[in-house]
């Protein structure tokens, strides 16, 4: 091969059509989906701080988690709440959730339901699903006065009252934690006025996209732990040691990652390469 | 599960996996799947968010409280100035939300703005103050070296005290920027790279697990398929 057809192998694959690149990709998210690979997981302090908090609290604590997320982003967050669910509910903790996110709210209602079933758990006892309700900074600063005036019902229409693990439950000061796993930015509103009003001790679970901009707020104390994404849902198996979705989809998750650091490679030679030749060629 | 059951899920299943795979046909071109697909999902959440904010915001924080409070006003024993104050709580709101309509209405949109100004002024006078604690005065706080801690740490606070001088120093526009500020510039033009790299990351991270959920579905869809055809 001489030098000028190589030149010209490096020119096709910068016209390379974006669908190959696509095709590539799928393949290589699809294949390890139906193999079990294994590769290691190695756990961050921000997740296992999240950990640590919650294994350390004592039996019938109440623990609020908001979950905000929805079809879209449920890939991505709902091993996690699974993972939460489990673990406070395998401590005997008792959970009060919400849903602030309107196309979420029957989402998370069946993953609550789905795990608290697992463990023999009733709603009104165990734990709260108290639903949705419009316009989050609001609703959060609400809760903050007392969790009855957004929500005078559950989400199955009882008065707060009437619910055995309410009674004495007032606000936010009633909650050893709360661990928000968000996939909007909503975040900020519980970091904003959950914390900054309330001082309510915060983690937030959210979606690997928006994981960059929360670390600010792990480094000022705003939030206690940060779970970014998938990997921090697989960190999170890992540490309840149940692996489920999530550790299974991080094998996943690091053949594609190779592929596309191998495809940006590849294409950078491609740009330098036929860059120099254009240079050669006074084009 | 009954075989009509499993039948009904089995539908249900081909449905969404039809429509997953409307979805993914852009990536190939535009076509009509995927425009039926796009428009379903913007019709059908319409719909969805109409009836949940019914039910979760009008029905229980709205229409109901104020049916109460107004029978309380014909139930002898109740402070009457205490009960109209309850109507009001009420009825002010639904007069600001249907003033919101107005602006439908060439002649009367003015009237839209009165309640988009209460609640801008609500907002900012809830939200600034604590906006301005939590996300620049807290941010500021734990930008200032902390000599108390560890080598390790130290040496992470010069890190993060060098960063944030530095990218404030390219996003300062009052001097040319040659000399000592070209130069602190420069490196933070370069911790923004890090920082966008990271983001970058983090955000390839983001899709490829939406990818894994829906080809996960598309799998589980196929069991299902593989299962029924042949009990």
């Amino acid at each position: 091969m001489n030098d000028s057809s190589k030149i010209s192998l490096w020119e096709k694959i910068m016209q390379v059509d974006r669908r190959w690149i696509y095709l590539t990709i799928g393949i290589f998210v699809f294949l390890p989906l139906l193999f079990k690979i294994g590769l290691p997981i190695f756990i961050t302090k921000e997740v296992q701080a999240v950990y640590d908090r919650v294994d350390a609290l004592p039996p019938g604590t109440l623990v609020m988690i908001p979950c905000e997320y929805d079809p879209a982003t449920m890939a991505e967050l709902r091993p996690l709440a699974h993972a939460l669910f489990r673990h406070c509910f395998s401590k005997n903790l008792k959970i009060i959730a919400t849903a602030l996110q309107i196309e979420g709210v029957t989402l998370v209602k069946d993953d609550l339901t789905l795990i608290a079933a697992e463990y023999g758990k009733k709603h009104g006892e165990d734990y709260v699903f108290l639903g949705y309700k419009p316009y989050p900074a609001i609703v959060i600063l609400n809760m903050g006065e007392n969790f009855r005036k957004p929500f005078p019902r559950d989400y199955y229409g009882n008065e707060l009252d009437s619910l055995p693990m309410m009674q004495g439950v007032i606000n936010y000061s009633s909650c050893a934690l709360i661990i928000n796993i968000n996939a909007t930015s909503g975040a900020d509103y519980w970091i904003n006025y959950a914390n900054g009003r309330y001082k309510a001790p915060l983690a937030l679970g959210v979606t690997a996209v928006m994981a960059t901009d929360y670390y600010t707020f792990l480094a000022s104390g705003q939030i206690f732990g940060l779970i970014g994404g998938l990997k921090g849902a697989a960190e999170y198996e890992k540490m309840i040691g149940q692996s489920g979705r999530a550790a299974r989809a991080m094998d996943v998750q690091s053949i594609a990652h190779s592929v596309i650091v191998i495809l940006i490679i590849i294409g950078n030679i491609a740009y330098f390469v036929s860059r120099g030749k254009m240079r050669g060629d006074g084009r | 599960m009954t075989e009509s059951a499993n039948l009904i899920t089995i539908l249900w299943y081909t449905l969404a996996a039809f429509l997953t795979l409307a979805i993914f046909s852009f990536l190939y071109k535009d076509n009509p799947f995927y425009r039926l697909a796009e428009h379903l999902i913007v019709g059908i959440s319409a719909g969805y968010w109409i009836a949940v904010l019914y039910h979760t915001s009008l029905k229980d924080l709205w229409l109901e409280p104020m049916a109460r409070n107004f029978s309380s006003l014909f139930t002898p024993g109740g402070t009457v100035l205490q009960e109209i104050g309850l109507v009001i709580t009420n009825v002010v709101p639904g007069i600001l939300g249907l003033m919101m309509f107005m602006r439908f209405s060439s002649k009367l949109a003015w009237l839209s703005r009165w309640p988009i100004a209460f609640y801008l002024a609500i907002t900012a006078g809830v939200a600034l103050p604590l906006y301005l604690q939590s996300f620049t005065v807290r941010q500021m706080q734990a930008s200032m070296i902390n000599l108390s801690g560890s080598v390790r740490d130290i040496i992470g606070d010069i890190i993060i005290i060098t960063g944030t001088i530095s990218g404030l120093a390219y996003f300062y526009f009052s001097m040319e920027h040659k000399g000592m500020i070209g130069g602190v510039a420069k490196v933070g033009i370069w911790i923004l790279m890090i920082g966008f790299g990271a983001t970058f990351g983090y955000t390839v991270m983001s899709r490829i697990s939406l990818l894994i959920g829906r080809f996960d579905f598309l799998i589980e869809w196929l069991r299902l398929l593989t299962s029924y055809a042949t009990s």
